[in-house]
């Protein structure tokens, strides 16, 4: 039993950074239709960032914040510079530009920093908490809180806000949202920023567990757009779900069977359950009528 | 009110609106009719913004709307009823609503949106169903509803009969009316030439992207070129 417990410790740490990742891509998936694949980059920064501006002295909160600023002034200088001159390009093409501009951030991260891997401290030390024969790290709890914070956040901005619907607005029709008085190009820059800004957090958040570099973007931002197609693009809901329970499958399968086979284990289920529910677990049912 | 003088727009390099001469006065119905592929709806996308415009100019109240973003021509009390399905699909009826309110965040909002359940019982009855699952001419009323949430001074009206039953139409066309006593300049843009014309004080009508004749609504109907062309009589 406690082997159990423990596997699905690990697999709820981990599955709490998918999340956070999946929560990222809601925003500007929301207002745009547009799956966001630097979505890695700005978790990456948000680690980098925080890293070197706290081994140049800064007190690690400060830092932390100071990452966040600025990865989100990168999510709008994207917006800005890659997405708004295409605008009314194919969803498709908006996605590779996304792909580009990933590439490019990795680049320029490797220039601007180095190519090691960094660590900063975790925020209540390094002694694992004692659960029923299983630990767990206190820097897990804080990942796993700040998944459900930034959950809750979401939900209530998307359901609660009118900013929030006209952010829904824009991506349903963008013609319509200008009609109504929405500042469209606005909304895009504020997704952008808020996602650049929830990616930026899941950084500083995971960094002390699993360490950063310039190319720990790619890797998060493909398990966060699995756990996000699994619970349902765009849904706030479904992109936690989504990324604990791809957590906590990698765990189990990792655990039971070999930690060889825990990527393919988790894709097989991705793919049987986008078999049977083609939206995700929690996607929203298209209600058109022609 | 509105004042619009030269007014040339295109399609990449194929101009569609040769130069449209048009005013509306306060408090007038003022119609546009033609038909099909006249260049009507392009006329209206100029004048709320989503279509640039290439020469001419847009004066409401004023002031030169001409490259004014969409968003901000809202705001300055010039609201569009888009053709067809512009709505919100994925939104619930009242949210439709609420967003077409978006400038606004005061107590009259609710107070709206009862008057436009009042205009269009159904919508009230369908409230918090998403608004794709509505009907052609549900869809139709709340585009219009949803026009008058942002509490316009000047309704630009895009083809509000298009596609409806008999019966809606002329229930459209009574809503029209209405609006005159609460103060809403209306620019009616139709296909349903007979429909608009009687409810209209003037009309235009427009021929594959110019004004051809103008003149007092009940002068249109009564001519005989008009009743030959577009009346069917």
């Amino acid at each position: 039993m406690p082997e159990l417990l423990q596997f699905l410790l690990s697999g709820i740490t981990v599955g709490a950074v998918y999340a956070l990742v999946a929560l990222g891509f809601t925003i500007i998936y929301n207002a745009s239709d547009v799956v966001n694949f630097a979505q890695g980059e700005f978790v990456m920064l948000g680690g980098m960032i925080t890293f070197f501006a706290h081994a140049a002295g800064l007190p690690l909160p400060l830092a932390a914040l100071i990452a966040i600023i600025v990865t989100a002034a990168i999510g709008v200088a994207l917006n800005k510079l890659a997405i708004e001159p295409a605008r009314g390009a194919p969803v498709v093409s908006l996605i590779i530009i996304t792909i580009g501009a990933s590439i490019f951030i990795r680049g320029a991260t490797q220039l601007v920093f180095d190519k090691q891997l960094h660590r900063f401290p975790a925020f209540s030390g390094d002694q694992p908490i004692l659960i029923g024969g299983a630990t767990i790290l206190p820097q897990s709890l804080w990942v796993i809180a700040g998944a459900l914070a930034v959950f809750i956040c979401l939900w209530l901005f998307f359901t609660r806000t009118l900013i929030g619907r006209a952010v829904l607005a824009t991506a349903n029709n963008r013609v319509a949202a200008q009609l109504v008085g929405i500042n469209t190009n606005y909304v895009m820059t504020l997704s952008f920023a808020m996602s650049a800004a929830i990616g930026a957090l899941a950084g500083v958040l995971v960094t002390p567990i699993t360490l950063t570099g310039y190319d720990v973007g790619l890797a998060l931002a493909l398990k966060g757009f699995a756990a996000a197609m699994l619970g349902g693009m765009g849904n706030p809901k479904g992109a936690l779900v989504g990324g604990l329970l791809l957590g906590v499958l990698e765990a189990m399968t990792a655990g039971y069977v070999s930690s060889q086979y825990k990527d393919a284990a988790a894709f097989v289920v991705i793919l049987a359950v986008l078999f049977a529910m083609p939206q995700g677990l929690f996607g929203r049912k298209s209600t058109d009528r022609v | 009110m509105l004042t619009v003088e030269g007014l040339r727009s295109r399609y990449g390099r194929i101009e569609v609106l040769h130069g449209i001469d048009l005013d509306v006065a306060s408090g007038e119905i003022v119609t546009v009719v033609g038909a099909n592929g006249a260049g009507k709806t392009t006329l209206l996308k100029c004048l709320s913004g989503i279509q640039p415009v290439s020469a001419g100019s847009i004066v409401f109240r004023g002031e030169t709307l001409t490259t004014v973003p969409a968003h901000a021509r809202v705001r300055r009390g010039l609201a569009q009823s888009p053709e067809g399905r512009q709505i919100f699909t994925n939104l619930t009826v009242e949210e439709n609503l609420r967003l077409g309110a978006y400038l606004f965040a005061d107590d009259k909002v609710e107070r709206d949106m009862q008057d436009a359940f009042a205009m269009f019982p159904i919508l009230k009855e369908k409230r918090n169903l998403a608004a794709g699952g509505l009907s052609g001419g549900q869809q139709q009323m709340l585009a219009i509803a949803r026009a008058l949430m942002a509490r316009p001074s000047c309704l630009l009206l895009d083809e509000p009969s298009m596609g409806l039953a008999p019966i809606l139409v002329a229930q459209i066309f009574d809503v029209v009316k209405s609006l005159k006593a609460l103060d809403v300049t209306v620019l009616l843009v139709e296909q349903n030439a007979f429909g608009a014309l009687s409810v209209a004080d003037r009309g235009y009508v427009m021929e594959t992207g110019r004004i051809t004749m103008s003149g007092p609504a009940a002068d249109l109907i009564a001519d005989e070129r008009i009743r030959a062309a577009y009346l069917g009589i």
